[in-house]
Formats: C-alpha cells, structure tokens, sequence
C-alpha cells in the first residue's frame, strides 16, 4: 500500500474507495439490525425491504462500482504509447530470468532492469508451473502459464529497488522465488542497454 | 390400537439392530445423519489442528517450528478437510437428519443409498488421515494447480491421495444430492405443496440440484489429471497439446458453486431459526425462495472470477466481473427479508439467535471484501494474498460455521430429547467469535502490505510481524472455544434433564414427533395445510401418535410412506422401503478396493472389484419389489393407491432422472473440455487426426436407430433389436480407438480415449441393465412387468445412445471434415 507507479496508485485509490463504501454499508446494517430488535413487534411493509433495500440498493451501488472498475481496468491494459519497453520475464523453480527487446541477447536473473518514468510491457512465460509476476508497489499481478505469454503494463514513477514476488505458490522453494526490479534514471538505463553493470 | 402399542409395533418394524451390529446394518435416515455429523465433526476437529499448526507457524517471523514440505501438507489438508470432509459432509448430515422430519415422511427416498454415501465417505476419508499421519498427503494446494500437481511437481503419491481419495468422498455428495432431491419433491407429508414447503426444504432442493450440477466437473478433473499422472495422458501438459489452464477451468467451474453449496444451507437454517427466535413468521417467503433458486443459477457464472490474473482479455473479465457483483443482490434480498422478519417480532436473545447476530456482524463483512475482490483492478494487487485468506474465512466461517452453530444450538433438543441445561456455549460465544475477529480482521491488511498466502515463514522487517503474533493469539483462543463448544455438546447430550417437546415453540414438522425421534419418525402422516402446521393445529402430534394420519396401521408389517405428486403434494403411491441391511456398507468396501487398486497401482485390482461392484448393485436391485401384485391398498385416508413396485414412475426413475443430471454435465463438461483444448491450448491442431471411414458412420447410425427403437417394441423383440444396436455404437467406438492408438501421443488422442471410454462404459451399463430387466420378467417380478423398471433402462440406454452418438460424431468430425 505504499504505490510506486501509476497502476499502484490507481489501485490504491480503487482501495480507499472500496474500504470507505464498505464501512458505510456495514455500519448500514447493523443499524437496521440495532433498529429492526428494538422495534415493538407489528407487521411491516415487505416491500421495504426487500424491493428497495434487498434489489434496488445493491443494484444502484454495484453498477456504480462496476462502471468505475471498468474503467480503471481499462486504464491499466497494455496500450500502444511511443515510449514503450518491452521486456520478457520467464520464470522456473525456482527462480526468474529477464530478457529485453533494447538489448537482444541480454539476460539477467532475478534482476529486472528497467527505465524510470516510462511504460514497461513484461511479456510473462513459464519454463514449467504455474507462477505470478507481481511487484507490489508498481502493478497488479499477472500468472505465468505454461505455453501463454500474458503482458503487464508497470511503471515505476522513480528510479529505485522494487521488490517482486511470486505470487502463485508453486512448491517448496515458493517463499523464496522472488526478484528486483531496479528502475535507472534515463542515463541510467542507457548504461545499462550497452552492458555496464550499474 | 392405542398409541403405545402403535409405537411398539411401528418400533419393531423400523428399528436398527441392536448393538455394533446396527452401526453397520442401519440404513435409516436418523442413525445415518447423526453418523454424519459426527463423522463431519471430526474432521473439523482434524483441520482445525492443523489450522492451529499453521497459526503456530505463523505466529512469529522466521520460525523453524515447521519445514516447508510439511507446512505445505498441512495447509493443503486443511483446505481439503474443511470444504470436502467437513462442509459438505456436514450440510448432508443435516439435511438426511432433518429433512424427513421437517416434510413430514419417515425416511429418504433411498435409504440405502443414504449408508452407502456414507460409507463411501467415511472410507475416502480415511484414506486422506493415512496419507496425513503417514506423510504423503497432498502439498499442492487445495486447488491442485497442474503443472505443480502432476508428475511434473509432484511426483511422489502424495496428489494421487487427493485426486482420488476426494473423488471417492464426491460419490457420497453425489448420492446424498439425488436422496435429497428425489425426497423433496416427491416425499412430503400430503397436502404439502410446494408453496408449503418449510423454506429449510427450498434451500436444501436448491443446494443439492447445484451439487448434482457442479460437482461432475471437479470430478471430471480429478480422472483427467489422474490419468495425466498415472497413464501419462497429456491433458495438462502443454508440449503434448495438454493447457494447465484447462484444470483451472473446470476447478472453479466446480468451486465457485461450491461456495454457495455451502452457503445456501446456512441460509435455510436462518431461514428456518430466525422466524422462531423473533416469534414471528419469515418475511418474503417468496421472494427468499427465489433469491436462493438465482444465487443457485448465477453461482455457475461466475468461476472466472478465480482467475483474473490468468490473462483472459479484460472484456471476458468484465463480463465475470459484473456476474460476480451481481450474485451479490441476491443476497442482499435475503439479509435484508431476515432484518425485516426481526422487525416485525419480538427477538429474544437465546444461544442460536446470538450465532445468528455473529454471523451478520461476519458475514455482511465477508461479502463486502467479496465485491471488492470481484472489481478486477483490485483483484490483480489483492489476488492470492492474505486480503484473500481473510475475505473466504469471514465467507465461510461467518457464512457457515455460525449458522451451523446456530443450527446445532436450535436441534440440539431434538437430537438429544433434552433441555440445554448447561451454559458453556455462552461462554464458548464470547471466545469463538472475538477470536475469529482477532484472527482475520487484521490479515487482510497483511494481505495489503504484501503479504503472500501459502508462504511457509516469512522475514521481519516487512509490518506484518504484530498482525500475525495477534492473529495466532486470537486463533487459539478460538480453538479454545471451539473445543467449550464440543465439551457442552457431549454433557448436555448426556447428562442433562428432559425437555419438552418443542422448546422453541416452533410451527415445523420436525417439533411434531417426541424427541429423541422413534426410528420410523411419525406413527401416522399428517394432512399438511400450511407453512407452519404446528401453529395451525397444537394438538398435531397427539393426533399423529393416535394414529388419525395416513398409514397409521402398521398391520402390513413393512416399512411403508407415501409417495406425493411434486407442485400439488397429493398422495400418489405408497413406497416400501428396505430393511437393515448390511450391503451398503459392502459395496462401499468394494468400491475403495477399486480406488485403493488405482492409488497404489495395483491394476489387476481394478477391474475385480468393479466387477465386485456390479454384482452388489445387481444384488441389491433384485431384492427390491415382490413377485406378487397387490393392486390398490388402503391408506387411512381418501382413495385407495397402488405400491412403488406397481406404477410407472417409481422412486428408481426419479433417482435415474437427477443422476443422468450429473452424469450429463460431467459429459458436457468433458465435451467443454474438448472445445476448450482445440481453441485455446497452444499446440493445437494435433499433429494428424482419427479418420475413420465410412463404415464407423454406418455403424454408428444403425446402431443409434436399433437401440433407440428397441425398448420401444414388445420386450422380447426390443432386446433383439437393443443388443445389435449397442454392438453397433460399440463397434464404431473401438474402430475410431484403433486410428488413435497412443493415448499419451497429445491431448487430442487422449481426449478421444476418453470420450470413446465415456461412451463404452454407457453402452455397458445399458446392456447389463436391459439383461437384468429381462431377467427380472423371467423370474415374475412385478416392477418389471407392469412396473417402471422398463421405463428406468429405456432411459439409461437412451441416455447411452445419446452419448455414444455424440462423441462418435466429436470424435470422427475433424478427420471427415479435413
């Protein structure tokens, strides 16, 4: 909950929002609980309930928060912009390797190199189980399936060392399976595009 | 007769047998369900330890108290234990113990059947406790992902314990599910209708179609991946054509019902108890009808909701993204009927009214945290964190554990005959469901600082080590509860005073009888004319004891219900059900033989012991129905009516009727499978196909024309006409097998084993079914001669021939077409 990037931010925005809404609809019913056991016994009209609080409210809530999820999601797609980099991330039992389409032929393990301020496309494999890519504080998570390449849009806001994890278990050496995503500055990733370790 | 010797009688007619004896003998639905419960208790006491091991693992950053191969077990075996071997279990428990009682009849519909689900359980789950103690117990995760579950990741015994240990459990949800939907539509006191049914019924029947449909497709997987392991047929490996996606498919399509199979008799338990705890009748029964009737029906929309960060395109996603906010409505029109029905009474705060308030205050929460998960955005940074461990356990504990607890408070009386005299469960209350808060709340704002689920230990440093030691803390004093829940429940059930007969003063069926119920539940049936009979008429169960129902005279010394027409509830036929019997129990030894030979790979194992099971069930079908005709028999009321044995529509047909129900989905689901693998698995098209030649058509249309005319024709005839046709289909099958010879070449090969497989066994069952019938004419049975049992093999061998027909075409089509 500490958002590094764009998608992070949204998504931590998305939260506050989620988590506002739900206490209120919380603290809702149970003071309709609280009201309906202190109530003197006596019919009541059905319709209250079930008509406009059962069906109409959820359904005017949910719409509302489909709509802004959607939208939201929509945002986060992988889109065409002119500044894109394009990665590979494969990951195995257990650990992760990185190749980049600025430097063919590049490998790193469990470091993932990427620029500061830019849009990053990884394009996620697997070698042989399930796993999932995710670095918390830049993006949501993406799995690794075997014979699929999925692509998640991160960025990282400035440059610095994001932790990233896996995120589905897959075996013993799950807690352990995770990588670095180290953000350069524009300098920075130029260095490292022509082999200099930073 | 007075009342007394009319129970002697009635007790002499339906008891069990005496002794350890009975425990094994019984088929009657009161024994069965408390064996139920007790054995579903005890795997709730199996996978709370290991809940507790986990939080003892957790409590602390860096702990070396477990390693992660046994860490691993153990979480696996508690997800498995909870949701296979205790929630489901435990629903069926509750619904074969309460549900003739409620609907006013004295036994399920199949009361063998009833033992030998149980069994079966009882068996699987003993082997998943050998594989627990022994060390080899499932450690992929209760979802079994493959690559990670097959040979690939686990190549020891250890997911073969739970592909087929659980699949043997799944045969005792599917029976209870056919019991239970046969019983409420066609065992109901006279006069009860449908729109008098007691709501607990409604929510049952719903329930038990979903597990009748939802089930087959896990069941589907589990032999798909098992042959994957044990036969190497590729479905899940993606070089060979296989996608381990497609195991993730047919997973939640089984899993997301799953959850509202468990939820939906919680609710038919609140339904049924909060009326009685506010003195007032439930409001919008209709309404709440139908709101379990669509969460029922959207549950089966939703299971992509499980695999958002799997890379469907996100328009696919919006699509499960609004089904799953959706069945949140539903849901809301029953929270917000039962907050009605407290306005309109007066609530008194008893035991079960307190579970009910704990699971308002838990559950509201859980399904707020759900529409959370279902926004897609939030699901990719929350997906298969600790946010997700907290949201199902406010779901399930607070969805189902509470109201059970509410349930166990409320029946307690009525399984034990007597007062709740001591007072442990308030305190037991005050420990359980604070601790519960103490444990979850908290996590799912671990699962937002990053915290993974599944990790075995975890650093410090990282905020989460105070949410942890607190959730550990409060879980133990959970546990403590838990086990005052259990001290309380063994002293009252054993020291207590006796009660009345109906402390709650409630209206339903099941206060009708004394408590602890007779065997054979009510010396006569009653004429039911509304909701809540006991409201209506006080003296009800006097009445019922004197004898002044249907079927009060137990002078034909069997034991004998009637049977009603579904929407109407007028009295139909009357049903003779079996006595003691210890086949059930047999037959269930036989069938974990079969599966023992496939766990251990002892294959010649196999094929005797499904030859072993056959000859059960042919045993135990022949012992049904006489050899003489009785016509028409006297009832107590109203018009004379004919014996199961004597009309077209027996108990048995209506049994095959919801058994094809699953057995179709799991065929289609197995054709989804098929379509699935050809449109999205990456190393489709196969290499080369099956091209069978004209003669596999001709055989296959003649064969379909044959056996689906011949039980249509005079017996005789139609069995020389039935025979060839199921050859026919037969022969085609084999020769399409014969042009795809290596079932492990790729998954296209493998799936055509499968479904040619699918369509012999079918054919088989057909022709065993069509002979037995025949036989049973020769030997001057009654059911087969003017009976329905002709009616019940048409419909399997119809059903045959619609199988084997499809798959020849799924499986000839490609290699006609190209």
């Amino acid at each position: 909950m500490h958002p590094a990037g764009p998608a992070a931010a949204i998504i931590a925005t998305l939260w506050w929002v989620l988590l506002i809404g739900a206490t209120a609809i919380f603290l809702l019913v149970a003071g309709l609980i609280a009201w309906a056991w202190r109530r003197p016994p006596g019919e009541v009209q059905e319709r209250r309930f079930v008509v406009w609080l059962g069906l109409a409210f959820p359904l005017a809530v949910l719409a509302a928060l489909l709509a802004y999820g959607l939208v939201i999601g929509e945002r986060l797609l992988p889109r065409a912009t002119p500044d894109l980099v394009e990665v590979r991330a494969e990951a195995r039992q257990w650990d992760w390797r990185f190749g980049y389409a600025d430097a063919p032929g590049r490998v790193t393990e469990n470091e993932l190199h990427i620029p500061a301020g830019r849009p990053v496309d990884v394009a996620i494999s697997s070698a042989d189980v399930v796993h999932s890519f995710w670095v918390p504080r830049l993006a949501g998570k993406l799995d690794a399936v075997p014979g699929h390449v999925n692509v998640l849009r991160i960025e990282a806001d400035r440059p610095g060392r994001y932790e990233g994890l896996n995120a589905e278990y897959n075996g013993p050496g799950y807690r352990d399976h995770r990588f670095t995503v180290i953000a350069h500055d524009a300098e920075g990733w130029q260095a490292f595009l022509r082999g200099e370790r930073p | 007769m007075n009342a007394l010797r009319r129970h002697r009688a009635l007790s002499r007619i339906w008891a069990s047998e005496p002794g350890l004896r009975g425990w094994f003998t019984t088929v009657n639905h009161t024994d069965l369900g408390r064996m139920f419960l007790a054995v579903a208790i005890f795997f709730f006491i199996v996978g709370g330890i290991l809940a507790m091991l986990i939080r003892a693992q957790l409590a602390s950053p860096r702990s070396a108290f477990l390693g992660p191969d046994h860490y691993n077990q153990i979480f696996t075996m508690h997800g498995t234990i909870m949701m296979f071997l205790f929630a489901i279990p435990f629903f069926e428990g509750l619904a074969v113990y309460l549900l003739p009682k409620m609907l006013g009849t004295r036994d399920l519909a199949f009361p063998r059947l009833t033992a030998y689900g149980f069994w079966c359980y009882v068996f699987g789950g003993s082997m998943m406790i050998f594989a627990l103690l022994a060390g080899v117990a499932p450690d992929s995760g209760w979802f079994m992902y493959p690559p990670l579950s097959s040979t690939i990741g686990a190549p020891g015994i250890n997911s073969d314990f739970w592909l087929i240990g659980i699949t043997f459990v799944e045969i005792s949800a599917i029976s209870a599910a056919v019991e239970i939907t046969v019983t409420v539509l066609r065992y109901r006191a006279p006069g009860m209708s449908l729109s008098r049914m007691p709501i607990f019924a409604w929510y049952a029947l719903v329930t038990a179609v979903m597990i009748l449909t939802g089930f087959p497709p896990l069941i589907l997987g589990s032999i798909l991946l098992e042959l994957e392991r044990a036969f190497d047929m590729p479905f899940f490996q993606v070089a060979a054509g296989g996608d381990a996606l497609l195991w993730q498919h047919l997973f939640w399509l089984f899993g997301h019902p799953e959850v509202y199979i468990i939820f939906l008799p919680a609710a038919g338990a609140i339904s049924t108890i909060l009326p009685v705890m506010a003195r007032s009748r439930l409001m919008g029964y209709g309404w709440v009808v139908a709101a379990a009737v669509s969460l029922g029906v959207l549950s089966f929309g939703l299971w992509v909701h499980h695999m958002f960060t799997t890379g469907i395109p996100h328009m696919g996603l919006a699509f499960f993204s609004a089904a799953s906010t959706l069945v949140a409505v539903p849901t809301a029109v029953q929270i917000f009927a039962w907050i009605g029905t407290l306005s309109k009474g007066r609530p008194s705060l008893h035991l079960p009214m307190l579970w009910l308030l704990a699971f308002f205050a838990t559950f509201v929460i859980g399904g707020l945290t759900g529409v959370m998960v279902a926004i897609v955005p939030f699901d990719w940074q929350a997906h298969d964190t600790y946010f997700i461990v907290a949201h199902l356990h406010y779901v399930l504990v607070g969805g189902f554990v509470f109201p059970m607890l509410a349930a166990l408070y409320y029946w307690m009386p009525h399984f034990t005959g007597r007062k709740t005299y001591f007072k442990l469960g308030n305190t037991a209350f005050w420990l359980i469901v604070p601790g519960f808060h103490g444990t979850f709340l908290l996590l799912h704002w671990a699962g937002l600082l990053g915290m993974r689920r599944r990790i075995d230990t975890y650093e410090s440093g990282q905020g989460w080590e105070a949410i942890n030691l607190i959730a550990s803390i409060s879980g133990f004093v959970m546990s403590i509860g838990f086990a005052l829940v259990l001290i309380d429940v063994v002293i009252n059930a054993a020291v207590a005073i006796r009660g009345s007969r109906d402390p709650w003063k409630a209206g339903t069926l099941e206060w009708a009888m004394p408590t602890p119920s007779a065997p054979y539940n009510f010396a006569s049936l009653p004429q039911v004319t509304s909701r809540e009979p006991l409201y209506d008429a006080p003296d009800l169960p006097v009445r019922l004891a004197r004898g002044e129902g249907y079927l009060g005279d137990p002078s034909r010394g069997r034991r004998e219900t009637l049977s009603i027409e579904i929407a109407t509830g007028a009295p139909r036929y009357i049903t003779i059900f079996p006595g003691n019997t210890v086949l059930p129990m047999l037959m269930s030894a036989v069938t974990g033989l079969f599966f023992l030979g496939m766990l251990l790979k002892t294959y010649w194992l196999v094929p005797i012991s499904a030859v072993g099971v056959i000859c059960c069930a042919l045993y135990w079908t022949w012992s049904l129905g006489g050899t003489t005709r009785e016509g028409a028999l006297p009832v107590g009321h109203g018009p004379e009516l004919l014996t199961a044995g004597e009309v077209a529509d027996p108990p048995g047909w209506w049994g095959s009727i919801f058994l094809l129900l699953a057995n179709g989905t799991f065929f289609g689901s197995l054709l989804f499978g098929y379509v699935f693998l050809w449109t999205i698995a990456p190393n489709w098209p196969p290499p080369r196909y099956a091209e069978p030649g004209l003669d596999v058509a001709l055989a296959a249309l003649a064969g379909a024309g044959l056996a689906a005319l011949g039980p249509r024709l005079r017996p005789g005839a139609g069995l020389l006409l039935l025979l060839p046709g199921l050859g026919g289909l037969a022969w085609a099958g084999i020769r399409i097998l014969t042009r795809v010879p290596d079932p492990t070449a790729h998954a296209y090969d493998a799936t055509l084993w499968v479904l040619i497989g699918y369509a012999l066994l079918h054919l088989a069952v057909a022709l065993v079914m069509a002979l037995f019938v025949a036989a049973r004419r020769r030997a001057g049975h009654v059911g087969a001669i003017i009976g329905g049992e002709p009616r019940i093999a048409r419909l399997w061998s119809d059903y045959a021939v619609l199988v084997s027909g499809i798959a020849v075409l799924a499986a000839a089509l490609p290699g006609w077409l190209t």
